[in-house]
């Protein structure tokens, strides 16, 4: 029982930084821009909230956590939504292509985190392991009655507050897309561009919209990453390829993000399936961690086969659009 | 899009798509991108290490060219980017977004990496080395087919098929490495024969890289002819305009895509021969280095012409190559390349919007 | 200037690259009439109306509207200005409802409230005699459906001045007349029309005046009331064209085309063609006619081999009385080429299918020829000897021979298509909408291919819309609805109203 309950609660801490970076992305595609850089920007966004939180608590005697939180919040998105303007300048505004600006933009994305992440201490004059403790155990901070519940307090509320940010995004923009009049302009945006225009729907802002806002969400994750489940530390390329796993979500979530909820659970238990599978040698266990890519295969590989419209992707995802070229 | 930009309600930002552009003009556009992201470049540099940028320049000429040692390392990556860009221009002509060549080149390292471990103190050279060149391909090829054939029976979205395989070839290595590790529990592979060589890529042309120099030109001459002047060639661009124009060609679409991709993943696979058995005669996750990421840009910007491939490698080496060594020098970690090469990326991504299209500023005239 | 003029063109020019498409245009409407923008195909009619409603921006020249000179950006300026244009092509999202396509880029409560919006509709739909339902899906709507979706969607937004660019085309007669009277009832209301058509019979039905475009420049503008087919058509042309085609009686008919219960489904799954059985003969032409998407291009694609065949057979008889027989149901495209049956096909989608956009004209050639060479590698000079004679023989208007087809007018590309068709000396040619796009002059050119084509023993089906030129083309007409055979006629005794009649014949079986 304490197992299962641990496997859970470290699922869920698997999870939710996918579960950022699938919301996101699912916005962003909603617009028809299949945006690659999001891994990318993840980094940005995670090392941000880190830089800031890390020149605050260095700065001050005393840091408050709250102010800290607030800093590297704002630091995150900051920097999040320039990693997404980077895509939108060059693919709405410059019409490049989607997918070679989103892989430039991962490139250096990681780059731009492990750089800053690497050498932020030696940068500040210091050595070895940096550590943000302080902003950290605001973001670490749990529900203090319902935490101390029987296994429910275990499994519900032994989070920090990004992981039920998460969920609630999901579902608001879940909300967003259909119940809303800004989300069915959305969703005509990514189906069809053209007709969205010619209704008088302004293409490019909702594309620079969802795509930035998307951005902002993914960049959350990557805070998340470091700040909850790192508490505060950097590790380089430690966040892996969890945004890969985010883009994967999407199909797996079927472009919803309610689904991406439940999705990034089973993504956060595969990833981590391998420690509790009992016997299992280093060798194994390496084999074991292809299990989320192989799931997100099958999926697609499903999805394809399957031709319920309402489940495809957006029509128009990956191409650009030009009001004169038709 | 007939309205860009309306500042005040007065000013019409117009743009249009130009009809032909001489190459002078389009080279020109080109240039200046370059020298704009140098400059960005410099001052992100100077901004972080508070450097004279022309003594920051002059370090990364240094770094790329500064010494024999040098310009073959400089020489070996530019190969090695040419050759995993010229094994993805078959696929992207088709349409088919390959983004898998990072798990194309690792199956292609491992492949190499096997022989050499299992079969390279054993075999004369030239027959391991005919080996390690042709099974690394398969291996590669192998890599290459899967996605293709979903591609082709359940038009499964190839973009997102492809980098979900470079993450399972990743997870490969990771289980090879605790197969091979050595020493033990270093979790590394280490320098592969380091006494015996074997299975290493001899010395031709007075360097160890002048092998793959060799290959990698063979490599890139026969696809050039192949996507030029053959009849694949002709199918696979044909499938890529429209597979509904395909089939009226009488053309097997599906077995144009299976095929393409064949040659495309062996292209790759071999490009892990390269790195493998040509260059660092070991392998790890960070063999490919995210190199099959980079040369799909280099194949796309280039327009898939191997000369403007070989130029946009090399330029994009030699800044790597460069930062490297300003990293070094002041003490940086090593991933400053990685943001030289993604802030070049981006305005050579974008300059290309100015060859393409020409803008002119109308008045609004009064109501 | 006129109070009653609700737009004024004054002007207007616009140019694709080297291509004007509209060379000083003026044009006024004004209120509560329907005006006929009439031209032929390339005259600029819907590139002019774009300007109107937003999506095209012109380079010289002013637009008033209500006596006030505007700047048109885009849609949203249109709509804002009162103009609802109805495209040809529909702009509806296929996996929203039609409610909330109906509601698309509105403003409003940031709140949707679907029911209210689907009551609002009902409303509109019942008054003017609309059938629709507010919450079903666009992509399981047929093609007249769609269309009612659009105009309401117009209706909705109280649209003061409608502009609908050939929106019989893809109505049956019936349909026609019901869209002619919600027409009539909104110009009796206020509202300001621009219909644009190169139909003259529903010119001088529908409109009140007519302007007349030819080869992107204005002619003129008259009242119907003073107009008659001949005028209208001088206006049109610029001179006076002998409308008749040269058809020869057939010779040496046998049969060389035969489908026997055919049955297809499309991609989505729908059963578009349904036991389907004719003959089509040698020195013959076989029109093809019915409303747009009844069935036409499926059926020329399973004969081409570019179908998935559910039922039926489709035999090609090679020599008359039958003794050579080749079963094309079971062949793909690159079988029935592989066998050496000479089949061309023109297909209505010509860069989608059939062309290249990307390529030459010359690597276009190769499409039919280049498994022929031996070896590995394409040869190019028999292509290249193809392509200049096209050129030459067609009259295609092209820079040089290197130029992407895709760059090429719409005219020209079907030349290039149809001269490479024609060079295998078929004997089985299969055209879809030959002259789409062309002027009168190409028109004709092509018919008169046809025909020669079917001199030399083809068996020609030719798939069309104007059942005037079916009429006096063909030797039989084959009438598709709702995916069956509603009949077949022999075109020299055949009318309109018969074939239009048959054309909704099988509506109802549908």
């Amino acid at each position: 029982m304490a197992v299962l309950i641990t496997f859970i609660q470290r699922s869920i801490g698997q999870g939710i930084a996918i579960l950022f970076g699938a919301t996101g992305e699912i916005m962003t595609e909603k617009s028809g821009n299949l945006n690659l850089g999001i891994p990318g920007i993840m980094y940005m966004g995670g090392v941000a909230g880190l830089l800031g939180a890390f020149f605050y608590e260095n700065g001050n005697e005393s840091p408050s956590p709250l102010v800290g939180m607030l800093i590297s919040i704002i630091c995150c998105l900051l920097c999040s939504l320039l990693g997404g303007l980077i895509y939108t300048f060059l693919t709405v505004t410059l019409r490049a292509n989607q997918n070679v600006v989103g892989l430039a933009l991962t490139t250096f994305g990681t780059g731009f985190g492990n750089f800053f992440g690497g050498s932020i201490s030696k940068m500040a004059g210091g050595v070895g392991q940096i550590s943000v403790k302080t902003t950290a155990s605001a973001f670490r901070a749990k529900i203090p009655g319902l935490f101390g519940l029987p296994v429910i307090g275990q499994l519900l509320f032994s989070y920090g507050f990004l992981t039920y940010l998460a969920i609630i995004l999901a579902i608001v923009c879940t909300y967003f897309l259909k119940r809303t009049r800004a989300g069915l302009h959305l969703i005509a945006v990514g189906e069809s561009p053209a007709t969205a225009d010619s209704a008088g729907i302004n293409v490019p802002k909702y594309k620079y919209t969802a795509t930035l806002v998307g951005s902002m969400i993914a960049g959350l994750g990557g805070l998340y990453f470091v700040m909850e489940y790192l508490a505060g530390t950097w590790s380089n390329n430690g966040f892996g390829d969890r945004g890969w796993l985010a883009v994967a979500l999407v199909i797996l979530a079927l472009w919803n993000p309610s689904n991406a909820i439940w999705g990034s659970l089973v993504f956060g238990a595969l990833y981590i399936i391998y420690i509790y599978i009992p016997g299992l040698s280093r060798a194994q266990q390496e084999l074991c961690k292809m299990l989320p890519y192989l799931v997100t295969l099958i999926v697609l590989v499903i999805t394809s086969r399957r031709n319920k419209p309402e489940n495809q992707p957006p029509a128009s995802l990956g191409l650009s659009y030009f009001r004169e070229e038709r | 899009m007939s309205k860009q930009n309306k500042t005040s309600g007065r000013t019409v930002i117009h743009m249009e798509k130009r009809n032909s552009i001489s190459r002078s003009k389009a080279w020109a556009i080109r240039l200046t991108a370059v020298l704009l992201s140098l400059i960005v470049c410099a001052i992100v540099i100077v901004a972080i290490t508070k450097q004279n940028p022309l003594q920051v320049y002059a370090g990364i000429i240094q770094g790329a060219v500064g010494s024999k040692r040098r310009i073959w390392v400089t020489v070996r990556e530019t190969v090695v980017l040419l050759v995993i860009a010229v094994g993805l221009v078959p696929a992207f002509r088709m349409r088919f977004w390959n983004i898998g060549a990072e798990g194309q080149i690792l199956m292609g390292g491992a492949a190499s990496a096997a022989l050499m471990i299992y079969l390279g103190n054993t075999l004369p050279l030239p027959v391991a080395l005919l080996l390690i060149i042709v099974v690394s391909a398969i291996a590669g090829m192998l890599w290459g087919i899967i996605p293709a054939f979903f591609k082709a029976y359940f038009n499964t979205n190839e973009t997102l098929f492809t980098l979900m395989m470079n993450y399972v070839a990743t997870q490969i290595i990771n289980f090879l490495i605790c197969i091979w590790e050595n020493p033990k529990g270093s979790n590394t592979v280490g320098v592969i024969n380091s006494k015996t060589k074997g299975g290493w890529f001899p010395r031709v042309f007075g360097s160890e890289y002048g092998l793959s120099v060799l290959i990698v030109l063979v490599v890139t001459i026969l696809i050039t002819l192949y996507m030029n002047y053959s009849k694949h060639g002709y199918e696979l661009a044909v499938v890529g305009e429209s597979t509904d124009t395909a089939r009226y060609a009488g053309i097997n679409v599906k077995n144009v895509i299976i095929r393409t991709m064949c040659l495309s993943g062996a292209v790759c696979g071999l490009a892990g021969a390269l790195i493998v058995s040509g260059a660092s005669h070991t392998i790890s996750t960070s063999t490919a280095g995210g190199r099959g990421f980079t040369a799909i840009i280099v194949a796309w910007m280039s327009k898939f012409n191997p000369a403007a491939m070989l130029i946009v490698s090399l330029f994009l080496v030699f800044m790597q190559q460069g930062s490297i060594q300003i990293a070094t020098q002041f003490g940086l970690n090593e991933n400053a390349s990685d943001i030289i090469t993604g802030i070049l990326l981006f305005f050579l991504i974008g300059c290309e919007f100015f060859v393409n299209y020409k803008l002119s500023v109308y008045r609004e005239k009064e109501a | 200037m006129s109070e009653t003029n609700v737009i004024e063109l004054k002007n207007v020019t616009k140019r694709f690259g080297d291509v004007v498409a509209n060379d000083n245009v003026n044009l006024t409407l004004r209120k509560g009439e329907i005006l006929s923008i009439l031209g032929e195909n390339g005259s600029g009619k819907t590139t002019l109306m774009n300007m109107l409603s937003g999506i095209y921006f012109p380079d010289e020249g002013t637009i008033k509207v209500n006596g006030k000179e505007v700047l048109i950006q885009s849609p949203k300026d249109a709509f804002d200005l009162g103009i609802g244009m109805i495209h040809q092509h529909f702009k509806l999202i296929n996996i929203l409802t039609a409610a909330e396509n109906i509601i698309l880029g509105l403003h409003g409560s940031a709140r949707l409230n679907m029911k209210e919006v689907e009551k609002k509709i009902n409303e509109l739909t019942s008054r003017y005699g609309f059938d629709l339902n507010p919450s079903q899906k666009i992509y399981s709507m047929s093609v007249s459906q769609k269309q009612t979706v659009e105009i309401v969607k117009v209706l909705y937004r109280g649209a003061e001045i409608l502009i609908l660019d050939e929106p019989t085309a893809v109505l049956t007669p019936q349909e026609t007349d019901k869209l002619f009277d919600v027409l009539r009832s909104m110009r009796d209301n206020g509202k300001s029309i621009i219909i644009i058509t190169h139909k003259l019979n529903e010119v001088l039905e529908i409109s009140d005046r007519v302007s007349v475009l030819r080869k992107g420049k204005y002619i003129g503008t008259v009242n119907t009331c003073d107009a008659t087919q001949e005028s209208l058509t001088e206006m049109m042309v610029g001179e006076k064209v002998s409308l008749d085609i040269d058809r020869s009686k057939p010779e040496n008919v046998e049969r060389r085309i035969e489908v026997r219960g055919l049955n297809v489904r499309n991609n989505e799954g729908y059963h578009v063609l349904k036991d389907i059985s004719f003959t089509a003969n040698a020195g013959e032409i076989l029109g093809i006619a019915g409303i747009s998407g009844n069935g036409q291009k499926e059926l020329l694609e399973a004969i081409g081999g570019l179908q998935h065949i559910e039922s039926g057979e489709i035999l090609y008889y090679t020599k008359h009385d039958g003794n050579v027989i080749e079963k094309l149901h079971k062949m793909e495209a690159g079988d029935i080429f592989d066998l050496g049956i000479r089949l061309s096909f023109v297909p209505e989608d010509r860069l989608g299918m059939g062309l290249v956009g990307s390529m030459d004209i010359t690597d276009n050639m190769m499409i039919r020829s280049y498994k022929k060479s031996s070896g590995i590698f394409t040869d190019r000079k028999a292509p290249h000897q193809l392509a200049s004679d096209v050129v030459d023989k067609l009259e295609v208007v092209t820079p040089s021979l290197e130029t992407p087809v895709r760059r090429l007018s719409g005219g020209n590309v079907q030349k290039v298509l149809v001269g490479r068709e024609i060079a295998s000396a078929p004997r089985v040619l299969m055209v879809a909408y030959p002259v789409r796009g062309l002027d009168i002059n190409s028109s004709y050119a092509i018919y008169n291919l046809l025909n020669e084509q079917k001199r030399a023993g083809a068996c020609v089906m030719c798939v069309g819309e104007d059942l005037d030129v079916l009429l006096s083309l063909c030797d039989r007409i084959l009438v598709l609805a709702g995916g069956r055979v509603s009949g077949i006629v022999n075109a020299r005794e055949s009318t309109k109203e018969e074939l239009g009649l048959l054309m909704t014949g099988g509506k109802e079986n549908a």
